[in-house]
């Protein structure tokens, strides 16, 4: 496949970025999304000129650390992360426009790297269950509800990936943050933080420049693990709930 | 690992939903219901248009001594004024802040605009600003008359007639009814959404709820206008 690629550029944090185009030729249909781009830098480097900055991890769409915007629509035209994206999902041919993840919340680092921390410190804010490490605790020992445990393992196949902050047209968190407070929230070993998770998380959120829900349901479509869009509605009861008891 | 100690008294409820993205929705969902809730009694109360002159005014004299004896005349038409000015002070408010702090939250535009979100769920706040304007202008209009020539006070009937015999004033009241029912399909759902009633299960039955009430208040409200353009009330 050959291809025509425009990739944002930007050099750092405060330089001004601007849409490049480059062609590539040799695509594989087989090849990922991620490895289409290695091809890109590689002649890139070989011309002696800076490849294009992007994230990746795992490149098995498990660590959510690729990102890319690509023709308008976060990870791309399927349901899945970028790494999992294959070139077969587009035609010999095609021009592509590859864009970062854009919201205030998160600064773009360079080219297509933007700056997540801001989920991090969502997380630092209640994302957790707060025991004692060591050796894993038997697992029978605190029964769960198989309806809770499926609940909670929809939930927690949130890969913190920010699509769901990329597709928002008010660059929100609700979806990142509602996965995180319902996956612990309905688990046993969770509950006694129930309250002071959902308001530090929502109280951290806010602080961290992200827009408010206006359910648009952009986010749950463009989320490549299906986090669904009722969860923010969970996420709204609990917040409520919990203001409402002071803690 | 040491805690700190908390002193600080805990925030009220109201300050924590005030103070929180989660907590405004919250009372924007709230102060929507009751406006829709007022809508929809209003929108019932305007079909007796349809019944003539003395029955319409009757009505409208009625809405004035409401609750008596136990409420003085005016009484409980004051009570709802003051009810209906909080909620769309507290809905235009956080309607506002709202927007503001969403416009900041996303500075960039991607190229491709490929919204997958419903007509009505984006054209709500343009569709609320039409509504606050088209208030502003009905209020003017037919209850204190400051902008209607001619207008009669205690004569509602004649009032709505010539309101609507003129271009203007249907054209103003046909565009404002679409506005409505565009911002109740998704605000009505919503609203579900925000107070966390939604669920997959019930999804099918508040998004036909939401359209049915659009549906019933738009062409309720619209039938009076289209009546007297027709000739049925006059
Ligand atoms: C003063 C004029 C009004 C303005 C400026 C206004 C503005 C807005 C805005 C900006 C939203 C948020 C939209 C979104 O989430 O995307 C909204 C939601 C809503 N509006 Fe209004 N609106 C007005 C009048 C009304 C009226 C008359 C009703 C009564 C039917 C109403 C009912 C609702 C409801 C139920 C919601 C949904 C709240 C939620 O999502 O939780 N609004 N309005
Ligand atoms: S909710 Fe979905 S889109 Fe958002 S961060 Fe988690 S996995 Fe990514
Ligand atoms: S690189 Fe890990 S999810 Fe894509």
């Amino acid at each position: 496949m050959r291809l025509t690629l425009r990739v944002w550029r930007q050099k750092n944090a405060g330089a001004e970025g601007a849409m490049s185009t480059y062609e590539v030729d040799g695509v594989s249909s087989d090849m990922s999304f991620l490895e289409m781009l290695d091809t890109l830098n590689e002649e890139l480097i070989l011309k002696g000129e800076d490849p294009v900055a992007f994230d990746h991890d795992c490149r098995e769409g498990i660590c959510g650390a690729c990102s890319l915007v690509i023709n308008g629509e976060a990870h791309g035209p399927e349901r899945t992360t970028t790494c999992q994206l294959h070139m077969r999902s587009f035609e010999d041919g095609d021009t592509i426009d590859v864009e970062p993840w854009r919201a205030a919340a998160f600064p773009v680092v360079k080219d297509l790297v933007v700056d997540r921390s801001a989920f991090d410190r969502i997380i630092q804010a209640g994302g957790y269950i707060t025991a004692p490490t060591g050796a894993a605790p038997e697992a029978h020992a605190t029964p769960v509800p198989k309806p809770d445990a499926d609940f909670a393992f929809e939930h927690a196949e949130c890969i913190g990936c920010g699509a769901c902050v990329a597709a928002c047209p008010n660059g929100a968190a609700m979806l990142f943050t509602s996965a995180k407070v319902n996956h612990l929230g309905v688990l046993p070993q969770g509950a006694p933080e129930r309250e002071s998770r959902v308001l530090g998380m929502v109280t951290q959120m806010d602080e961290e420049g992200f827009g408010g829900c206006t359910l648009a349901g952009e986010c749950a479509t463009a989320c490549p693990k299906g986090i669904p869009l009722f969860s923010i509605t969970k996420m709204n009861r609990e917040f409520v709930r919990a203001a409402r008891r002071g803690r | 690992m040491a805690l700190d100690t908390r002193t600080g008294r805990r925030p009220s409820f109201a300050a924590t939903l005030w103070g929180s993205t989660v907590g405004k929705k919250t009372v924007m969902a709230v102060s929507g219901l009751i406006m829709l809730l007022y809508l929809v009694v209003h929108m019932i109360g305007n079909l007796k248009i349809f019944f003539g002159a003395a029955e319409f005014n009757h009505y409208a004299h009625w809405l004035r001594v409401v609750g008596e004896p136990f409420m003085h005349e005016e009484w409980t038409l004051w009570l709802v004024r003051v009810v209906l000015l909080a909620a769309v002070v507290a809905h235009a408010t956080s309607a506002y802040q709202l927007s503001r702090r969403d416009i900041k939250a996303r500075p960039g535009k991607y190229l491709h605009r490929k919204p997958r979100s419903s007509y009505a769920t984006r054209t709500m706040r343009w569709g609320g600003i039409i509504l606050g304007l088209f208030l502003v202008w009905h209020l003017l209009d037919l209850t204190t008359g400051t902008v209607h020539a001619g207008f009669r006070p205690g004569h509602p009937y004649q009032n709505v007639v010539d309101t609507f015999s003129t271009w203007y004033g249907n054209v103003i009241y046909l565009v404002a009814m679409l506005a409505l029912g565009l911002h109740i399909r998704h605000g009505f759902w919503s609203a579900a959404q925000t107070l966390g009633v939604g669920s997959r299960a019930r999804d099918r039955a508040l998004k036909t709820t939401a359209n049915a009430l659009a549906l019933v208040l738009t062409v309720g409200f619209v039938s009076v206008p289209v009546a007297v353009m027709t000739g049925v009330v006059s």
